[in-house]
């Protein structure tokens, strides 16, 4: 700060503190309408302050779910949304790596090529070419497994740039001295190229852990059976009742929530390295 | 395109490790992507016995098509009303942010956050909120005489999706113009204290024009987020309505070829989005390399 204004900085704490309330405030409603009594919530407003049924609630969402609206238990949603967010990040992880270490390590014909063809994916999201991409992965019978929910969005070029820009930071000197001492290519790539990438794989894991365990249009398409329904989904399911029971959705609501939020608020750091060097 | 200088020998090994990725890449990218282009240039019947090639008559209907003209237009309106109101927020909160010292990490903290929220469940939280019968906005909207009606009014409906999706998009803002302020030099913004000018003064004529890459930047990554990301808020919300007052570009593919199953015409609007991405990430790299520079 330049100057000393007690004035100014009083305005600011005021301007910031209402900002991060209007942030909270979505998620605050949330969590006080999943404290309410049932009928509480149908009999006009809603009150401001939790109420004394948060236990009963959560466990009735965890437990059991809400079978008027197809929707399974939140254990069960919130272990398929975990198992498709990890599938997601780690098979992203790994082929990026992977094709990054051959583009910045070997000299081959057609280099170019494969890298333009990498670099095509981030021009098509999925839900650009939607139709086409369900009938490939019905075509494989993959409809309404883990494989179809998963392997079809691993592809990404914003990693496998990444770990091209960061391999290309690597000194000279490191693939020198392993060739030296007779370290073939994946002895270096394990040995010596991962322990050095270690900060930037994890700073992707979360961005990737995030954008997998968000998915929406895709697994709403891939999977019909309520045995693979994600959280996200599963909201979505009981939100498009006739009369849905807010007091349930809310507490799955604040359940989705929870995860990935958690990962932001404990890896933070990782989280805005990751953010900032994705988007470059 | 540089290698390393010195490099490994090796004829299958290089192809072996792009293998996963291309063959993913290959069967779930650039396969579909061709289905896409080549619907579009079939019409099939309404029973789906017979397909016959049109040629561009699936693109030439589309622009004769209200509905399409007005998704085209409700999307520039989405997306513009997006980027504005989330940029114009994460910017003065990130101006504010970055005055201060010792609570500059506990605000960052509270306000990065909602980046973790699905766009669905931003948009049921909003829905909730926005609820005409128990939520609490509408509640007091009527109180100064406003009768808050999304499931009627088209611009209400607008409102309350523009508002779900600036929201999650907020903290992403928040977090690039932030590191944009801390980027400018101390010694520029002393200067201008000791010439005696006002912060008001010294952030519209010396913060803002050397921000502008960062603001030209957010402004491409926005209109994006706008028109790829937004999906899961319009279908778990409005779901296009009322009247197709919501009903933006991706939520049309969606409808038209799933659940109206005309698949010519949604492969044709398919190729129509794959054209407006290719345009602006074209866009995003020219001006990224070359930077809005004062």
């Amino acid at each position: 700060m330049v100057e000393n204004r007690p004035w100014a900085n009083g305005f600011a704490h005021t301007v910031l503190i209402i900002g991060v309330a209007l942030v909270v405030f979505p998620v605050y409603i949330a969590i006080v309408a999943s404290t309410q009594a049932p009928d509480e919530l149908l009999r006009g407003t809603l009150p401001l302050l939790p109420g004394s049924h948060g236990i009963e609630n959560y466990t009735q969402m965890w437990q059991s779910g809400v079978s008027s609206a197809n929707s399974p238990s939140a254990a069960l949603m919130l272990w398929n949304s975990f198992v498709m967010a990890m599938a997601i990040t780690i098979g992203k992880l790994f082929i990026s790596l992977l094709s990054a270490f051959a583009i910045v390590y070997f000299r081959f014909r057609f280099r170019m090529f494969f890298f333009w063809l990498i670099f095509v994916t981030l021009m098509l999201p999925v839900e650009v070419r939607i139709i086409p991409t369900y009938q490939v992965v019905a075509d494989l019978s993959m409809l309404n497994s883990f494989a179809g929910l998963s392997i079809p969005l691993i592809a990404s070029a914003t990693a496998t740039f990444l770990f091209r820009q960061f391999f290309m930071t690597v000194p000279e000197e490191m693939l020198e001295a392993a060739r030296v001492d007779g370290a073939g290519p994946l002895k270096f790539f394990k040995d010596i190229l991962m322990p050095l990438s270690v900060t930037n794989i994890a700073a992707l894991f979360v961005i990737m852990f995030i954008y997998g365990w968000n998915q929406y249009l895709w697994p709403l398409l891939i999977t019909t059976d309520p045995d693979y329904t994600t959280i996200v989904m599963g909201i979505q399911r009981m939100t498009s009742e006739e009369n849905p029971q807010w007091h349930l959705v809310m507490a799955a609501a604040v359940m989705a929530a929870l995860p990935p939020v958690l990962v932001i608020l404990f890896m933070q750091r990782l989280f805005v390295k990751g953010l900032t060097e994705t988007e470059k | 395109m540089q290698t390393k200088r010195m490099t490994f020998p090796g004829r299958w090994l290089p192809f072996a490790l792009l293998a996963p990725q291309v063959v993913i890449t290959l069967i779930f990218f650039i396969w579909p992507a061709g289905q896409a282009l080549y619907q579009s240039l079939l019409r099939e019947d309404a029973f789906g016995l017979k397909t016959t090639f049109v040629g561009l008559e699936n693109f030439a209907r589309l622009f004769r098509d209200g509905s399409y003209l007005n998704s085209l237009s409700v999307t520039a309106i989405f997306a513009v009303g997006t980027t504005l109101v989330s940029m114009s927020v994460a910017l003065l909160l990130a101006s504010t942010v970055n005055r201060m010292l010792r609570s500059r990490s506990t605000y960052t903290t509270l306000l990065v956050w909602p980046y973790a929220i699905a766009p669905a469940l931003a948009g049921v939280l909003w829905w909730f909120i926005f609820n005409p019968s128990i939520g609490i906005v509408p509640y007091m909207l009527e109180m100064v005489g406003y009768q808050w009606n999304h499931r009627n009014s088209g611009s209400d409906a607008m409102l309350l999706v523009i508002l779900a999706a600036a929201w999650k998009q907020v903290s992403y803002n928040f977090l690039f113009f932030l590191a944009g302020m801390q980027s400018i030099p101390q010694s520029l913004i002393e200067a201008a204290a000791i010439d005696g000018a006002s912060p008001i003064k010294r952030f519209w004529t010396i913060v803002f024009p050397l921000l502008s890459p960062t603001t030209f930047f957010l402004m491409v990554v926005n209109v994006v987020y706008a028109m790829f990301d937004t999906f899961g808020i319009i279908h778990a919300t409005t779901e296009g309505g009322p009247a197709q007052a919501t009903n933006i570009l991706v939520y049309k593919v969606y409808a038209d070829g799933f659940i109206g199953l005309n698949l010519g015409s949604s492969a044709a609007q398919s190729v129509m989005l794959m054209v407006i991405v290719v345009a602006l990430t074209v866009i995003q790299f020219r001006f990224i390399e070359r930077r809005v520079n004062y």
